[in-house]
Order: structure tokens, then C-alpha cells, then sequence
């Protein structure tokens, strides 16, 4: 059943927006900046893997782990050099910045290496198929399906469950109490930014293996998509960002199952649209009021 | 001074979500009045202001201006009707100069439109001229003429004050609502704006409603005063029979009221 | 005496505008300049277009509107569409592409009214992806390939539009409409309160700043032979944004500066596009930390050439007296 299909490669995909989801979301929970640069981390991931991969020769999961820790170290260093000396400047002004940032990266990179595209080879991982309810399902789905669920519940854990975590929650709900109880604002939300692009190079590295190519400017259309996908949960809400994540993905294969495959690019935009209009908060976010 | 009170709220409430922020308060401002509302911090004074003047939307009761239900209109479409006020924290716009601040609030009563002023028809000249000349008047009398070209954020604190209250003025409104007006004030200048407001009153022959917490200032000026609480009217008199309240003296929780 | 100064200021705007057309036709006619320069010299004017427009929208009114470029593509398409495909003359397809930007300007001014700071920037990013996304689709445009244009634009069109651009929105900002945009950038909600219709005029702003980015479409669509939706993608909204930026948000003659300077360095790094971007970006981080303001932050040039402050003039526009 071609429906079938769409919805088990929607999912793939939605899991790889949720996954950069996940980075904006916290990092605008934290400091109200919607980080623009996040999806060039993303675009770092997958290179850092390709490299990795075929100039190492190393196998996925230590990949895995060199592309996180790379673009944590990396993300933290953008926090640290263009974003904290503008914690106290208006939105746009660091909106503006992030853009900068975003531009730097995706320029940088051509210049150093060129803009050509690479291709992950297709057989880091094994690839059999499953024959499920009619459908095909590639052993690589399931692989990176569980990738990303096995970071998405470490993530809860460590927000939910560890000190680190809970400053996170502290300094995004009031910076000011929570300095005043101790907690280092500083070095958490540099945290987070670590966390936020760990997971961001995580999915670099399963959107190369899943969709073999890769190129310098692959992160700007995944992450204003991801973008979108965290304000259709609920910008700064992390739950928000992977339901809105796999929803999105699933509805972008859907709409290119049913012959629209050319817009699928503007579905992400339209549903931007739609929720800014109808429901700005997200499904599961509240509405804040400006104080008069 | 007919018996149609100029203000006629009518158990007016509006709720957040689960949160009655204010609710069923009955109030009625005479023409020419100057009345208070106190409370202790929260209880809902500037969310009253705020319904008063459109920002929000009651979800029960109406508001009633010259007998004109006032519940949905637009701000804008509020303050055209008669209701002006001032800010808790200034709200100038710090950009604009003195003068221009104040010819903002004559903005809905110019005659000239888009086209006119692309153009530059005769109109437009005409037009900007008469606001000038209105928006120099009227600094006259605030003695803020002499400051008319500086950038409203660079003024100090004080005649900040004064300049979001002559602009507020300069909006032609029959109901001005202060809000916290004496805030961050010493004692000589609370009594200069003390002088203000009664001074406009008489001007401008404008009813007055003020929030405020300089105690002196409310008991001093104050006709007749409102007290709020969580949200509702716990009390309302002259200032003597406010001050000897025990609702009143309980909600402060024994702070002086006198 | 303020009088015949402005008189006298509005003259000598009048006496300048024509010596650099007669200049400009001069040196174009004359062969003096080569194609090099007369392109960069076009570019110029259709950037301070747009980066005028742009700055009615983020700098006068606070609306951070960040999908320009949706508006320029809308502009270029419907013009080259009316003289391509419908054969009308260039002066008609080019009020109609404005027109068509600026109804454009009305369908986005709309819902962004209750969008503030990074919403409406992410929305109007959006839309300009939306469109450009659309004009991929539609063979009747071209699609991908993008639709071949003839070569209609010259000097004397260039120069009318930068000059009637100039003069609309300086004219619109030196009045009370002006003032009321400069109001709901400053304050919003007192705005409001003092009266202001911040809704008409949002959308007004949005309507005129896109009726302009419509016709420097319809200039820059005329001018550069073909066009192709991958020319308005958000790094072209953004090389506007960067004129608006650098030259500080509320002032207009920093705008008009910067996109002179930046279509220089463009120009000159024609052939090294990412040593551009790179600059680019690094002049937008830099700037952002040190100096916000830009290079004039909200002033005007001629606040330079005036000894007295003068707040906004009622009496005749000079072409460049500007609010605060």
C-alpha cells in the first residue's frame, strides 16, 4: 500500500526534523533566540560523517558519536563568540546575528572545500527489507527510526532527570531567579547548545546515510522546515518539537504521495503559515501576554 | 452635568485561562471627577485600565462611555471615542522628538490623507501646519516648548512623566486615566504633578480617574475612590470613609493608609 | 526665514536631481561607461529601490519583514509577464508589477498584523520561500528554467522610479503618517492608546514598501535578460535586509548609502560570490555586536548640513529633511 509507504518514509524524515527541532526548540526556550545557524550544524553533522566514514574508514556508531561531539563542541563556540555578547540586545539585532552566523558557516564551507554535493556510501549500514502490511521497509529506516528514538528518550532523560537538566528548565522559565540560586546560567545555556547540536549532527549523519547526498547549503531548507516543525509543537516546548517534527515529515510525504510532490518543499512554509494565523503557540503551547 | 454618568462600567470581569484577574466591578465617573482606584499590587488595577481602554476584551459585563458600549472596540477606536491614559512604565516614543511625541496624538484628528501627503497637496501643508501649531500650544502649557526638539529618551525621568501626560492630554479625551503618574517621584515633585493634574482638570474640564500608591497624593486630590482586591471592588467612598475601612486597612495588611 | 530656507533646499534638490540625470545620460550615451558600469550603475539605483522599500517596512514602521525578495519575484514576473507574453508597453508592466507586489504586500501585511519580532520575521520569510516555490512550479513562467526577458530598461526609467521612490516615501515619512508608522515601531501599545490605527497603517506600509521592491522587479526583470525563481531565494531577501542593517534600522539615507557601497563590493567581487557572502555575513555579526546602531542609526544625512535640530518639517519636502 503506497499509503503505507509514505507514512513509514514520513516518519523517517519527520524523525530527522525532530531531531533539529529539538535544537531550535531548547535553545529558544532558553534565550529566545531562534538559532538560524542551527540548520549549518546540521550540514556540518553529515560532513563530519562523511569524512569519518570514508577517509577513517570507521563504522556508524563511533561516526555517530564523532559528528555529536564535533558539532556540540562546534555549536558552543557560535554561542560563545556570537551570540552571548548580545544576550541583552533586542530580538532582531540577535536574529540578525544568527543570520550572519548561518551565512558565515554555509559560505565558509564553500570556500574551503568547494560547493560540489558528496555521497555517503550506501553501505555503512546492512540493508535488508522487512515486508510489512504490504509496505517495504529497508532495515536502514528501522536503524535510523531507532537512532533517533534512543536520542530522543536520552534527551528526556537528561532534561528531566539530571542537575544539568533541571537548570536548563530553571534558566528558561526565570535567568535571574535562577542565578540568584546558584545555577551557572552561563555554562547551561552553553549546554544547551551542546545538547541542541549534538542531536542536530546525529541527524547530519543519519540524513547522509539515508539520502546518500550531501552538499554545503543542505541544512537552510531542513532547518527553517525543523524550525517550522518546533513552532507547530510549541516553540520551546521539547515534546512540541518531536511530535511536530514526525507530523511534519509525515504530512510532506502524504501531500507527495497524492501527486504533489513538487510542492512538498512549500508544504512546511504553508503550515508555518496556517499555525502562525490559527494557533501561534503550537498544539501544545500557551498563550503569553505582552504586560500592558 | 446631566445624570448620564460620563463612565458606566457594569460588572465588568475578564478571565485568563482559569484566572479571574478582575471581576463584577460596578463603577460610575461623574464629568468633571477626579477618582481613584487603589489596591495593594496585583489586584487588578492597570488589567481595569487596560479594559477600560480596549487592550483587553471583558469577558463579562459592559463598559459604558456617554451611554456608547465600548466592549471590542479597537484601542485606537477608544481613545477617538474619549478615553486617554498614561503607562505604569513610560511609554513615549523615545525616537521622536518632544513635539513630535505630542502631534502623534493629534494624528487622528488630521484631515489629510496618504495621497495628500505623497503629493504634497495643499492640504497636507495646511494640515501639518495647524498640528504644529496645536503641538507647540500645547507644550506652551506644559512648559515643554523649550525642550521641543529633544529626543523623548533623552529627557529625564520627571518631565518624561509630564510628556507622556501632555500627550496623553493632546488626544482630546473627555476620561483620562493615570496610571501610577507619581511612580519614582520625590515629594516636591509629587506635589508639582499634584498641582498638574488638578490644574488640567480645571483646563481641560476632563474627569480623572488615577491609580495610585503615594497615599497622600490619592487622599489629597481624590474626590471619591475605588478599592480593588484580587480582582474585585471591596470598597468605595470619600477618602475619609476609605481610610477608616477595615476591608481596606485589612487588604494592605496593616500598612498605613493614612 | 526657515521658510525660504526650505525653499531654497527644495530648489537645489530639483537642480541636483537633474544634473545627475543629465550626467548618468550623458555618460551612458556617450559610451563612456562600459556595460560593466552601466549594469553596476542600474543595479545600484534598483538596490536603493529596494532597500528603501525595505527600509519603509523594518526601519520607519518595526515590521521585520525579512521575504523582500517575494516581493521583487512578484514584481519581475508580472511585469515581464504583461510585456512578454501580453505585449504592453514597459511603462504599464511595470505599474502593473507594482501593483501585483503590492497586493502581494496586502495578502502578507494582513495576518502579520498580529505577528511580533521573530514570528512575523519567520512568517515573512516563509512567504517569500512560498513564492518562489510557486514560480518553480508554473510552466506558464518558465518554471526552473525561468522566462527570458527582453532588455527594456534604461537610464531614464532607472532613474524615474529611484526618484519617484525616493520622494514617496521620504514625502509619506516627513508627515503624520510617517509618524504614525515611527510611532508603532517605538511603542506599539501606545500607539494604540494615543489613537493611532496601527493596523491600516502596518498594512499601508507593508502595501507601499512592496509596491516599490514590485517595480525595482520590474526594472531588475527588464534588465538582466532572463529570470529564474532561484534568483529570489532569501539570500536575496537577506542582501537587502544587510542594506537596511548596515545602514541603520530608521535611517533612510544609511540605507541608500549602504546599497551603494555593498553594489560596489558586489560588483567588484562579481567573480569570488563566496568571499561576498563571507564578508557579508562577517559585516552582519561585526556590526551587530559593536556597532547595532549601523552608520547613522535612526539619522539622516542632512542632519549633518543643518546647524539647528529641526524635527519634521511641515512646510515643502527639500527631497532629503527626514523624520528624527
Amino acid at each position: 500500500m503506497e499509503f503505507v509507504q509514505q507514512l513509514i518514509n514520513g516518519i523517517s524524515l519527520g524523525s530527522i526534523y525532530a531531531l533539529i527541532a529539538l535544537g531550535y526548540t531548547m535553545v529558544y526556550g532558553i534565550i529566545k533566540l531562534i538559532n538560524f545557524a542551527h540548520g549549518d550544524v546540521f550540514m556540518v553533522g553529515a560532513f563530519v560523517g562523511f569524512y569519518a566514514i570514508t577517509g577513517l574508514g570507521m563504522s556508524f556508531f563511533p561516526v555517530l558519536l564523532l559528528a555529536m561531539a564535533v558539532c556540540s563542541v562546534f555549536g558552543v563556540l557560535i554561542e560563545r563568540i556570537a551570540y552571548k555578547p548580545l544576550r541583552n540586545a533586542t530580538r532582531i539585532a540577535a536574529l540578525i546575528t544568527a543570520i550572519g552566523v548561518s551565512l558565515f558557516i554555509e559560505y565558509g564551507t564553500i570556500y574551503v572545500r568547494g560547493a560540489q554535493p558528496e555521497a555517503y556510501p550506501g553501505d555503512v549500514l546492512p540493508s535488508t527489507s522487512f515486508h510489512i502490511f504490504g509496505a517495504t521497509i529497508s532495515s536502514q529506516s528501522l536503524f535510523i527510526l531507532g537512532t533517533s528514538v534512543v536520542l530522543m528518550v536520552l534527551l528526556q532523560f537528561i532534561v528531566h532527570k539530571t542537575k544539568i537538566g533541571k537548570a536548563m528548565r530553571a534558566v528558561s522559565y526565570d535567568a535571574e531567579a535562577a542565578r540568584l540560586m546558584g545555577i551557572n546560567v552561563d555554562n547551561t545555556i552553553s549546554a544547551t547548545f551542546a545538547i541542541g547540536s549534538a542531536l542536530a549532527g546525529a541527524a547530519g549523519v543519519i540524513f547522509g546515510l539515508y539520502y546518500i547526498k550531501i552538499e554545503p547549503l543542505m541544512g537552510i531548507i531542513p532547518g527553517l522546515k525543523a524550525f517550522v516543525a518546533a513552532v507547530l509543537g510549541g516553540i520551546g516546548i521539547i515534546p512540541g518539537a518531536m511530535v511536530g517534527g514526525l507530523l511534519l515529515g509525515v504530512i510532506e510525504s502524504l501531500v507527495s504521495a497524492v501527486g504533489y510532490s513538487l510542492w512538498r518543499d512549500g508544504v512546511a512554509f504553508v503550515v508555518l503559515i496556517l499555525i502562525l494565523i490559527f494557533r501561534p503557540s503550537g498544539l501544545f503551547g500557551k498563550n503569553v501576554r505582552e504586560k500592558v | 452635568m446631566a445624570n448620564t454618568p460620563l463612565l458606566k462600567v457594569d460588572n465588568v470581569g475578564i478571565q485568563f485561562g482559569g484566572l479571574k484577574a478582575v471581576s463584577g466591578v460596578n463603577a460610575e465617573l461623574h464629568q468633571g471627577e477626579l477618582v481613584g482606584l487603589i489596591g495593594p499590587n496585583g489586584a487588578g488595577k492597570t488589567t481595569f485600565f487596560n479594559l477600560l481602554t480596549g487592550v483587553y476584551v471583558p469577558t463579562e459585563g459592559q463598559i459604558m462611555l456617554n451611554g456608547e458600549r465600548l466592549n471590542g472596540l479597537a484601542p485606537y477606536q477608544i481613545t477617538r471615542k474619549g478615553i486617554s491614559r498614561t503607562f505604569q512604565n513610560i511609554r513615549l516614543f523615545g525616537e521622536l522628538s518632544v513635539l513630535d511625541n505630542v502631534k502623534v496624538a493629534y494624528h487622528s484628528l488630521a484631515r489629510h490623507s496618504i495621497l495628500s501627503s505623497i503629493l504634497r497637496l495643499p492640504s497636507h501643508f495646511s494640515g501639518e501646519k495647524e498640528m504644529e501649531e496645536k503641538a507647540i500650544e500645547f507644550l506652551k502649557i506644559f512648559k515643554l516648548d523649550g525642550l521641543r526638539y529633544e529626543m523623548a529618551k533623552n529627557l529625564p525621568y520627571g518631565q518624561q512623566r509630564r510628556l507622556e501626560i501632555a500627550r496623553a492630554l493632546a488626544a482630546h479625551p473627555k476620561l483620562l486615566l493615570l496610571d501610577e503618574p507619581a511612580a519614582g517621584m520625590n515629594p516636591q515633585e509629587t506635589r508639582e504633578l499634584m498641582e498638574l493634574i488638578a490644574f488640567i482638570r480645571k483646563e481641560f474640564h476632563l474627569t480623572i480617574l488615577l491609580i495610585e500608591h503615594d497615599m497622600p497624593l490619592v487622599m489629597g486630590v481624590c474626590e471619591r475612590i475605588y478599592v480593588l482586591d484580587h480582582g474585585q471592588l471591596i470598597a468605595q467612598g470619600s477618602p475619609e470613609e476609605i481610610r477608616n475601612n477595615p476591608k481596606v486597612i485589612e487588604a494592605y495588611l496593616g500598612e498605613e493608609v493614612s | 526665514m526657515a521658510n525660504i530656507n526650505r525653499k531654497k533646499g527644495f530648489w537645489l534638490s530639483i537642480v541636483l536631481a537633474l544634473a545627475v540625470y543629465v550626467v548618468g545620460q550623458v555618460l551612458i550615451s556617450g559610451e563612456i561607461l562600459n556595460s560593466f558600469y552601466i549594469n553596476t550603475l542600474f543595479f545600484m539605483a534598483i538596490n536603493i529601490i529596494l532597500a528603501v522599500s525595505l527600509h519603509l517596512i523594518i526601519g520607519i514602521t518595526g515590521q521585520f519583514s525579512i521575504g523582500h525578495a517575494g516581493f521583487l519575484a512578484v514584481g519581475a514576473y508580472a511585469s515581464a509577464i504583461f510585456t512578454m507574453k501580453l505585449q504592453m508597453p514597459f511603462g504599464v508592466a511595470l505599474l502593473v508589477g507594482g501593483l501585483a507586489a503590492a497586493v502581494a504586500g496586502l495578502i502578507i501585511g494582513i495576518p502579520s498584523l498580529r505577528l511580533k519580532g521573530d514570528y512575523l520575521a519567520i512568517a515573512t520569510l516563509g512567504f517569500g520561500e512560498i513564492v518562489r516555490i510557486f514560480l518553480l512550479n508554473v510552466d506558464y513562467v518558465g518554471g526552473a528554467s525561468g522566462m527570458q526577458v527582453s532588455h527594456l530598461t534604461d537610464w531614464t526609467w532607472v532613474f524615474a522610479c529611484l526618484l519617484v521612490t525616493i520622494i514617496v516615501i521620504v514625502n509619506f515619512t516627513n508627515s503624520t503618517h510617517g509618524r504614525a508608522c515611527i510611532s508603532i515601531r517605538e511603542n506599539e501599545i501606545a500607539a494604540d492608546a494615543m489613537g493611532i490605527n496601527t493596523t491600516y497603517y502596518k498594512v499601508a506600509a507593508f502595501a507601499i514598501g512592496s509596491f516599490f521592491a514590485g517595480i525595482a522587479g520590474g526594472l531588475y526583470a527588464h534588465n538582466f535578460y532572463i529570470i529564474q525563481p532561484t534568483n529570489f531565494g532569501f539570500l536575496k531577501s537577506f542582501d537587502i535586509l544587510i542594506f537596511v542593517v548596515l545602514g541603520g534600522l530608521g535611517s533612510m539615507s544609511g540605507a541608500v548609502i549602504a546599497a551603494v557601497l555593498l553594489t560596489i563590493v558586489s560588483a567588484f567581487l562579481q567573480d569570488y560570490p563566496e568571499t561576498r557572502m563571507i564578508i557579508y555575513s562577517l559585516v552582519l555579526v561585526i556590526m551587530m555586536i559593536y556597532r547595532p546602531k549601523g552608520l547613522m542609526g535612526t539619522k539622516e544625512i542632512t542632519q549633518f548640513f543643518t546647524k539647528k535640530r529641526q524635527g519634521i518639517e511641515g512646510g515643502e519636502s527639500d527631497g532629503k529633511h527626514t523624520a528624527a
